[in-house]
């Protein structure tokens, strides 16, 4: 199991929590999720995932409920808090702006 | 984490804690949801399900990390592993129940001595009076006197004006210590009391159970305002908890005073040291103490006073209003004030009560304990080195298979921490037993009621927690130290090769052998000087008979004698005793020398003597009758004792001490010159010895004496120079006085030399105190000792067989470990030699006459040292020498 580097495990939050900010999902359907839009590149393992997932339910950013999935299974499902939702504005900035000026380097180093 | 968080994640934080399985199962559901759904999703891709499910699982990674990691991210883990370690760490301790049991011993007697040296210092002199709200702004007020370094008193008219002007006081009172004489049956009981102002109880914040306290204006005027308020426990004994007891009256000094009110349980007054049995006015001052009425007069001072500061206000502002309130006071009144001044005191300053009298004693405490606490911390110290390196096998097999130092190193603080809370709990109850403790210790006169009470406060536990954690880290880390180095390889090899004079890993518990050794060296050499400066104190000649001499009291007060009935009471009485058989002289005076009660000051004026500008001569003097002297054994350099006839009809005179002469007379014989007392003047016609007045320690002072008829009081003490023993000189008394009047009572009788014990009792509180602690340090030390070298001894019994194999003797074996364990000893005697020439210095203010540097005390102490470490080795030398080479080789 490789760990990610911590800059992919801070995206990682922000990638979970911008993916529950559509619609509460399961265990599965976030892994699966996270393979499409990131088409594979942050190699997030699925063995990662879960213990992310604990660790945002424990500060409060996402609430976890047991119901039954599709094919009638019981599985646990997350949804944002308003916590959460307040931490993905506020990471998104951060992200924004950090990205902005690391593009504004990159772009300057071809210049 | 912020509250928000706080407020999602504490019930998953709880359910994790007492359900950890149920969360743990979830995960497990949760994971095993996430295989199927990938390996349905795999076959339907064409795989096998083997092929399937093998795939699945390695994308997913190991289940068991991924299962610890969410517990990691649950939290709660760290709680969980602490209730782990916690269950093994007491697992661990009850398989050694001996070892258990002695670090515990240690550990309650170490932190116990610190908590009740600590409750001490809080009910004694941080918080003395639990029922009084806001101690910590309340501060003693004495005065300041020209030449003078002790603390002297404040005058009535001074406080006054201090009271008046002082803006930054929230309130000021007085509280001066008093007595009165209760008569039961045959024989008479002091209580004490306190003279107090009017505001007394409001300032304090204290509320009467029953009746009122007292009201403005009671305490103006001159015995106009007969009112008592009584203490809690003298209603509850003396009256039988009567609730009808206001209004009633009791004869306090054959004055009829109606009680007005009854004081709450738990409040004992303001003098630390005694319970106070009664509360008056200033006004009554003329019937408690002796010397007049005072309350009009500035140079009679008398008033022991408090103030309270507005909240806010520090000390050094109030000090600096208040010494310019005595600074205007001198201009005002220089007759009387000059170049006096006011002082505020801590409480636990405050001179004068018993609190200033027992702070050097509980200073040398603080410092007594905590090096008891050491060597207590050094013992479980080696106790637990032995155990970890027993333990090395298990502690090795854990780190090999992968514990990491720091889980182990919160392990071994945990177990340091079930012993020292343990050790904590038991101290606690010691102390808690020993709170009063201090109390037993001063022997005072039958039926003065002391009251030095402990306080096992949330300060003294805050306090003995903050011990207890420091215990913890102590204990806890020197196992660390050997596991820092634990080699993996080696302790999974045999062992048992040690050898005794080896010095390799044992550096440590010899050091910790060593460093025991000098801090109960220390201990021996304080409580040694303490024991020869006692000796001395109680061996010096205080200046008069001690043997032969007994002094006791009648209770004419409480009888109701009137002044020219007491003095023909006394008359009769000294007449009657002096012809008993085997009594050689009976005396009268007004203050027994050591005792309690102070001395009348006056500032004098001497015939042919130019006092410098600023100099203010005042001298102590005390009122004695005929043959005074005589009786007590004080010798005469020159003149005549006092005799009937100078009576209150014949002209003044006085008896001067030889330092007096030579400061005042320039050594000059002075019989015949006069001498100014109180505006009057008086002729000396004796000049007697030097004797001690206050403490046997004190420095030699100017005094005089002036007849009892000169300056009467009604109850002086009675002295009897005597061959008979105390009891039938006692019982011959008894019959005088009965003979009289039946109705007196006596007070109880000691001999002087008693009387003199009893004044070096401090000394003996810190005598008995640093000695008992001595002892447990050397015990302790002992059993260190002894640990070590029974240790060696175990684990070298290969190398001890071979020795006997080779043809050492039994005898000689035992010299070995001997010689090894007074190694260790002397190291730590010249450790602790050199940190007690440094040390004893701070006994200097309880040492009378004995340096602290004394050679044949630390030679005692190296004696006592010595024969303890031997006597410690005795045993592991005894075992030593009963190797059996066959066995041991063969093995």
């Amino acid at each position: 199991m490789s760990k990610p580097s911590d800059l992919v495990q801070g995206t990682l939050d922000m990638l979970i929590l911008k993916i529950l900010a559509l619609q509460p999902l399961n265990g599965w359907a976030i892994s699966q999720r996270l393979k499409q839009i990131s088409s594979d590149v942050l190699g997030v393992s699925d063995g990662s995932l879960y213990p992310a997932l604990h660790k945002l339910e424990h500060r409060g950013w996402i609430r976890a409920h047991w119901k039954s999935s599709e094919n009638n299974r019981r599985a646990k499902f997350y949804s944002l808090t308003q916590l959460g939702r307040k931490q993905l504005e506020k990471e998104t900035a951060n992200w924004n702006r950090v990205s902005a000026a690391i593009s504004g380097i990159v772009r300057l180093k071809e210049a | 984490m912020n509250v928000e968080q706080w407020f999602y994640s504490l019930p998953l934080r709880w359910r994790s804690f007492f359900h950890p399985h149920q969360a743990d199962q979830e995960v497990k559901e949760e994971l095993h949801a996430h295989l199927e759904r990938q390996i349905s999703e795999y076959i339907a891709q064409g795989m096998s399900p083997e092929e399937a499910r093998y795939s699945a699982m390695r994308a997913m990674g190991g289940l068991a990390q991924i299962e610890q990691q969410c517990r990691d991210a649950r939290g709660g883990s760290v709680v969980q592993d602490f209730a782990r370690d916690l269950r093994y760490g007491f697992r661990q301790l009850r398989r050694s129940p001996g070892f258990s049991a002695l670090a515990v011993l240690c550990l309650t007697l170490g932190i116990g001595a610190n908590a009740a040296v600590f409750s001490w210092l809080e009910g004694i002199l941080f918080r003395p009076y639990p029922a009084v709200a806001h101690q910590e702004r309340l501060f003693a007020v004495a005065a300041t006197a020209p030449g003078e370094s002790r603390p002297d008193l404040l005058s009535w008219p001074d406080f006054l004006d201090l009271r008046r002007n002082c803006t930054l006081c929230e309130d000021s009172f007085v509280s001066k210590i008093t007595g009165s004489t209760l008569n039961n049956g045959d024989h008479a009981e002091i209580i004490t009391g306190s003279i107090v102002s009017a505001n007394y109880f409001d300032a304090l914040g204290v509320h009467p159970i029953l009746g009122r306290g007292f009201q403005a204006g009671e305490d103006v005027g001159n015995d106009s305002h007969p009112v008592v308020v009584i203490s809690h426990q003298m209603w509850r004994k003396r009256f039988k908890g009567d609730q009808e007891i206001i209004g009633k009256t009791q004869r306090l000094n054959n004055v009829l005073h109606t009680i007005i009110g009854v004081a709450p349980e738990g409040f004992y007054g303001t003098f630390v040291g005694r319970a106070m049995q009664f509360w008056i006015p200033v006004s009554m001052q003329e019937t408690f103490s002796s010397g007049g009425y005072k309350l009009e007069d500035r140079g009679a001072r008398w008033i022991e006073s408090y103030v309270r500061l507005k909240p806010g206000v520090s000390r050094a502002q109030a000090q600096q209003q208040i010494s310019a309130i005595a600074a205007r006071l001198q201009k005002d009144y220089p007759a009387t004030n000059r170049g006096r001044g006011i002082r505020l005191w801590a409480l636990w300053q405050t001179p004068f009560n018993h609190a200033g009298e027992l702070l050097p004693t509980l200073e040398v405490m603080v410092a007594v304990v905590a090096f008891v606490l050491l060597i207590a911390c050094a013992n479980v110290g080696n106790l637990l080195l032995v155990r970890s390196f027993v333990r090395r096998h298990e502690i090795s097999v854990r780190l090999a298979i992968g514990a990491s130092r720091g889980r182990l190193l919160k392990q071994l603080l945990t177990e340091g921490l079930i012993l020292s809370a343990l050790g904590t709990a038991g101290g606690f109850l010691m102390a808690y037993w020993c709170r009063h403790l201090l109390v037993m210790l001063l022997p005072v006169r039958e039926g003065e009621a002391m009251y030095l009470p402990g306080a096992m406060d949330a300060r003294v536990m805050a306090m003995g927690a903050g011990v207890c954690l420091l215990v913890t880290l102590i204990v806890g880390m020197i196992p660390v130290f050997q596991i820092r180095h634990l080699d993996l390889n080696g302790p999974l090899k045999a062992d048992s090769y040690g050898v005794v004079g080896a010095r390799g890993r044992t550096w440590m518990r010899s050091g910790l052998v060593v460093f025991q050794v000098s801090l109960s060296f220390i201990l021996l050499v304080g409580a040694a000087l303490l024991l020869e400066s006692l000796e001395k104190i109680r061996s010096t000649s205080p200046g008069f008979t001690t043997t032969r001499v007994v002094t006791t009291g009648v209770s004419l007060m409480a009888a109701g004698y009137d002044v020219p009935r007491a003095k023909a009471f006394q008359d009769e009485l000294t007449d009657r005793l002096s012809a008993l058989p085997g009594v050689e002289s009976a005396a009268f005076a007004r203050v027994t020398p050591l005792g309690y009660v102070m001395y009348s000051s006056t500032p004098v004026v001497v015939d042919g003597y130019q006092p410098s500008p600023d100099e203010q001569p005042e001298v102590e003097y005390n009122q004695v009758s005929p043959t005074y002297f005589t009786t007590l054994g004080i010798p005469f350099f020159s003149g005549r004792e006092f005799t009937r006839s100078d009576d209150e009809n014949a002209p003044p005179v006085a008896i001067v001490n030889r330092t007096m002469v030579e400061r005042y007379w320039r050594g000059q014989d002075p019989i015949g010159r006069r001498l100014q007392v109180k505006g009057r003047w008086a002729r000396v016609v004796g000049v007697v010895a030097d004797s001690t007045y206050e403490s046997i320690g004190e420095t030699r002072k100017p005094f005089f004496y002036v007849p009892l008829r000169q300056d009467f009081v009604r109850e002086p003490d009675l002295y009897i120079c005597t061959t008979q023993p105390l009891h039938s000189i006692l019982t011959a008394v008894v019959r005088e006085v009965h003979a009289l009047d039946a109705n007196l009572a006596l007070y109880e009788m000691i001999t002087l030399r008693e009387q003199v014990n009893r004044s070096t009792s401090p000394q003996l509180v810190a005598v008995t105190l640093v000695s008992t602690l001595g002892g447990l340090a050397l015990l302790l030390a002992a059993v260190g000792l002894y640990g070590v070298m029974s240790y060696a001894v175990a684990q070298s019994t290969r190398e001890l067989g071979l020795r006997m194999a080779l043809g050492a003797d039994a005898a000689s074996l035992l010299r070995l470990v001997i010689w090894r364990g007074l190694r260790l000893t002397a190291g730590g005697v010249l450790f602790g030699t050199v940190a007690a020439l440094a040390l004893t210095r701070l006994l200097r203010q309880l040492l009378y006459n004995v340096s602290p540097h004394d050679p044949m005390v630390f030679g005692l102490a190296l004696a006592v040292m010595t024969a303890t470490a031997i006597f410690a080795c005795l045993l592991p030398g005894w075992r030593a020498s009963r190797t059996d080479p066959a066995r041991v080789l063969r093995g």
